[in-house]
């Protein structure tokens, strides 16, 4: 089979990856920069900078979904539009909802919990530097994979969920569906050993005096968030597993034919994929409640609320993964246990909405872009969240399911809630991860492009959805009333598009013009990762704190005033780093090499990867890493550079 | 103070041309078209319950989402961080039990409330929505199609369905391609269709009249064109129609039903009758032989 594409649209971007890549290979090597860019990013175990590339990928990768659903509304905003083929409509819906979820949705939060949890639990790294290297890089190879996909041999086209028997070799015989289980299955991986990473970091490395029930709140989401990761994605992982047997060896797991049953599938798959909404969400409640906290100058309100609901809304959201198929015909018993299950858990949720609300009450709120973004998430999310229990109602869901009802429903609460929640995030920590401040004007202005474009957007869809208008349509007829709400959407799409173009030019434009942080502390914060200056050197603490309450960081500003930042020099001792490592990088290569392979049934390809991913783990494990100390010395030139000392 | 009163009345005049814009488009989306509006334009006693829960859900949960919207505006205006702002500020003020016990409670009320229905109308919705004698039609998703058939009568359509009015329809749907979901947003919600299985779901129109119906789960390239007319008819109409479709319309043959299963998109059609035995064939060999007994009911019905 020839890989050189036949189609204009794919050739068009194959030609463009072509030179971007060419671009960025000539830059490297024009400024000698390869060397800097193994030591210091591709080999590196800092937490810090394993953040930022997981972000620098989240964004790149919310460009490439946005521009495939600006290319959707292109064909969706007029009735028999010949913009697309079926075909490559099919592909881009289907891209599309698999890169927002996992290539950037989850990288966002994972850019997040890498920056922020050790910096706020008061610990030098994570538990397991070297593990985040390699989770890091399984997701970057999976990402890969994926993206690659449509201009080598086809895009999947079965949507994100990937329901068998259309996506059994019978009805998808191309190499589509076998990149999409090959890439997720990969990037699973990081995933599930990120969550074990931070749940062990969060439940072993805090500060001294840090006891669970002093923890900053983004920290607790993130440990709900991690526990959840880890009893969902092992169901994700079998489902794609035996779904590629299926595929590459020919079992019947869940074909038509031969005993197989499509329908556990759909269960594995929503076992995992209801409790992934969660996975998305917790951590954004946690920004949300780390921001309305300090820019309202005031303590968290109903702390021990906020945690319970966390833990309860992280166990509950494994009841309740039925509600994406009510319509398989379960019997009434069944249906009716999962509705309840599944409103009941708007409980937690809206007892989460009040509390924010009453730490603003009595508060002194600042209008500042994290918090922008966080009075824009309440009303937002709310209206989401109440869909959701509409949709919960199994009775109205059956009129409501796969309408654009939905659509309008989870985009509601995964805008609303995860992108809000993440860019709220962005902006509160981006001067502790560079140093300087974005911009505020700019910035304003694609938080209202931003906003009105998503309700000009997301409204019309509720009422499409309504008007009996199902999704995954690549083109419907004219008759039916849906034409003049189909282009307002449209319209929005593109406001919106226009927001995200406003945010990546104001944080271009504040590289330059940003005023630097030379506080370490620009918010007035109230958590341990404002006493730090910024950026933060790589041991992040010169002497761990100790922790006298929440909101650790008040309290000690509180306390010693102007003080508080110094440390006097004598204290110094040596600290205990991590050596760097070119080993999970390579690994995941090898992944790549191997799940490439797979996808194009070259099995003397993919058992060269195998071979890799062997050799790694076998150097992996004869090797003596003890690590390094560095010295007091170079320990008081970084802090005297930062004027901590 | 001159330039905080300008201000303020900028404020008002923005918010009353937002106001107005709203009111414009309250009319253009409810009663400009209102029967643009299928899913709350219920012509059948199914849809009808449905169209129900949905109206109070919407109630009961605005309980909520209204005061929380109105608290939002409230508290964002009242204690911004502005010099000479005089409202109650208390940094260290984090708790109150009275509170949280409202915010908890409300919830549960209304969302055990909104639980006692919805289980009453998911036990309701899977018996028949009335007792006249009912009729039976199985319907089989093709890639990308609908096939019809009428056990009682022999008859089968491609692409649509006859019904008559103000009778019950048992729809028992199977696919011979991957899952869809049987959706006619008027007359009531869908249930999907799955190789191997034999699903049952009521349906009923109470007046003659055409009711759009597509398909609603993804089957692949031409999923779009998956349309089809549910068309109810006065019953003696429908026996009419049965009767003429007997006399004048071919036969589907084995052959036919084979080339009608080839991907593709085809016209409405009607056969006079189709090979014995076939639901059930498609149903056993598509996965319906390992489930046998739980399907013996509705196929042998
Ligand atoms: C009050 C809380 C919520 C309730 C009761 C709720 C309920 C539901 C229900 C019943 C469905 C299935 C509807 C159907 O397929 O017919 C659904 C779909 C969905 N929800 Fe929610 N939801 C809630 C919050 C959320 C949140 C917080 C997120 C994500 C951040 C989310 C993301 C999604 C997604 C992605 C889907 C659709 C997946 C697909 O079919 O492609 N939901 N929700
Ligand atoms: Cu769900």
């Amino acid at each position: 089979m020839s890989l050189w594409p036949t189609e204009p649209m794919v050739q068009a971007s194959l030609v463009a990856i072509i030179l971007v890549s060419i671009g960025i290979i000539f830059t490297l090597t024009y400024f000698k920069k390869w060397g800097w860019l193994w030591r210091e990013w591709i080999t590196t175990v800092d937490h810090k900078k394993i953040g930022i590339m997981y972000l620098i990928c989240a964004l790149l990768m919310l460009f490439r979904g946005g521009v495939d659903a600006l290319l959707m509304r292109i064909q969706l905003a007029f009735p028999d539009l010949q913009f697309l083929d079926a075909q490559h409509y099919n592909e881009i819906f289907t891209t599309h909802g698999t890169i927002m979820i996992l290539f950037m949705a989850m990288p966002f939060l994972f850019a997040m919990f890498n920056i922020v949890v050790p910096l706020q639990i008061g610990a030098r790294d994570v538990a397991f530097p070297y593990l985040n290297a390699v989770s890091f890089w399984l997701f970057f190879f999976g990402a890969l994979l994926f993206n690659i996909s449509f201009v080598l041999g086809g895009a999947p086209d079965a949507g994100w969920v990937n329901y068998p028997p259309l996506s059994e070799l019978t009805f998808s015989p191309g190499p589509g569906i076998d990149y999409y289980l090959l890439s997720l299955q990969i990037s699973g991986i990081g995933s599930i050993a990120t969550g074990i990473n931070f749940l062990v970091t969060i439940l072993k490395m805090r500060a001294p005096g840090m006891s669970m029930m002093r923890m900053p709140m983004f920290s607790w989401s993130v440990l709900a968030s991690c526990i959840v990761i880890i009893f969902a994605f092992p169901a994700l992982t079998a489902a794609l597993a035996l779904l590629s047997l299926d595929r590459i060896v020919g079992t019947h797991f869940f074909t038509m034919l031969h005993g197989g049953n499509p329908m556990m599938y759909m269960n594995l798959f929503w076992i995992w994929g209801h409790p992934e909404v969660y996975i998305v969400i917790l951590p954004a409640y946690g920004v949300f409640s780390e921001v309305v906290s300090t820019f309202s100058k005031k303590r968290l309100f109903g702390y021990k609320s906020m945690v319970a609901s966390l833990l309860l809304i992280s166990v509950a959201s494994y009841l309740v993964w039925v509600h994406h198929f009510f319509t398989m015909g379960s019997s009434a018993g069944v249906n009716s246990f999962f509705a309840v299950a599944s409103m009941a858990i708007a409980i937690p949720t809206g007892v989460k909405v009040f509390n924010w609300l009453f730490t603003m009450f009595r508060g002194r709120i600042r209008l500042s872009l994290p918090m922008l973004w966080m009075l824009a998430f309440i009303p937002t999310f709310a209206l989401g969240g109440a869909t959701g229990v509409m949709l919960a109602v199994a009775p109205a869901d059956y009129q409501f399911h796969n309408s654009y009802f939905l659509i309008a429903h989870f985009h509601q609460v995964l805008i609303g809630g995860v992108v809000y929640g993440m860019l709220a995030g962005l902006y509160y920590w981006w001067p502790k991860m560079f140093g300087f401040q974005l911009v505020e004007k700019l910035g304003k202005w694609a938080f209202w492009l931003f906003n009105i474009g998503f309700y000009v957007c997301f409204m019309p869809q509720y009422a499409l959805g309504l008007m009996g208008m199902t999704r995954r349509m690549y083109e419907y007829p004219s008759g039916m009333g849906w034409n003049g709400l189909n282009q307002v959407s449209t319209v929005g799409a593109f406001i919106m598009g226009i927001g995200f173009l406003l945010i990546v030019a104001q944080i271009l434009y504040s590289i330059r013009h940003g005023k630097r942080d030379t506080t370490g502390d620009p918010w007035n914060g109230r958590t341990l990762e404002w006493s730090l200056p910024s950026p933060v050197p790589h041991y992040n603490f010169v002497r761990i704190p100790e922790v006298k309450g929440r909101d650790a960081w008040w309290m000690m500003k509180q306390e010693k005033g102007d003080e508080a930042t110094s440390t006097p020099s004598s204290s110094i001792q040596p600290i205990h780093m991590p050596n760097s490592s070119g080993l999970p990088f390579l690994m995941s290569l090898a992944f790549f090499v191997a799940g490439f392979g797979l996808v194009f049934h070259q099995f003397a390809l993919a058992a060269v990867g195998g071979i890799g991913i062997g050799i790694c783990l076998f150097l992996r494990s004869l090797e003596q890493d003890e690590g390094y100390m560095l010295s007091p010395k170079e320990i008081r030139r970084i802090e005297s550079a930062q004027g901590r000392l | 103070m001159n330039e905080q009163g300008v201000e303020r009345d900028e404020t008002k005049m923005r918010r009353s041309s937002l106001g107005k814009m709203l009111l414009l488009a309250v009319p253009f989306l409810l009663t400009g078209c209102r029967d643009r509006f299928l899913v709350l334009d219920p012509a059948g006693p199914v849809a009808e319950t449905e169209y129900n829960m949905i109206v109070l859900s919407a109630v009961l949960i605005s309980i909520v989402v209204i005061p929380v919207i109105g608290l939002l505006i409230y508290i964002v205006r009242k204690y911004r961080d502005r010099p000479g702002n005089d409202a109650p500020y208390q940094p260290e003020w984090a708790d109150s039990k009275r509170l949280e016990i409202v915010w908890w409670g409300i919830p549960i009320v209304i969302i055990a409330v909104l639980s006692v229905f919805t289980v009453r109308d998911t036990f309701a919705l899977t018996q028949p929505p009335s007792d006249q004698e009912p009729v039976t039609i199985q319907v089989t998703s093709l890639d990308w199609k609908w096939m019809f058939q009428y056990p009682e009568s022999g008859v089968a359509t491609v692409n649509y369905a006859k019904i008559p009015a103000g009778v019950p329809v048992q729809f028992v749907l199977t696919s011979d391609a991957p899952m869809n979901s049987f959706w006619v947003p008027q007359l009531g919600g869908q249930t999907y269709t799955m190789p191997g299985m034999a699903m049952r779901m009521w349906l009923q129109a109470d007046q003659p009249g055409t009711y759009y119906g597509h398909g609603a789960n993804f089957t692949g390239k031409e999923f779009a064109k998956m349309e089809f007319d549910v068309i109810a008819e006065k019953p003696s109409e429908f026996k009419e129609w049965t009767k003429q479709v007997k006399e004048s319309k071919p036969k589907m043959t084995k052959e036919d039903y084979k080339q009608l299963k080839e991907p593709g998109v085809v016209e409405e059609k009607t056969f006079s009758s189709y090979p014995s035995d076939l639901f059930k064939e498609i149903v056993m060999k598509n996965g319906g032989i390992y489930r046998k007994e739980e399907h013996q009911h509705i196929l042998n019905d």
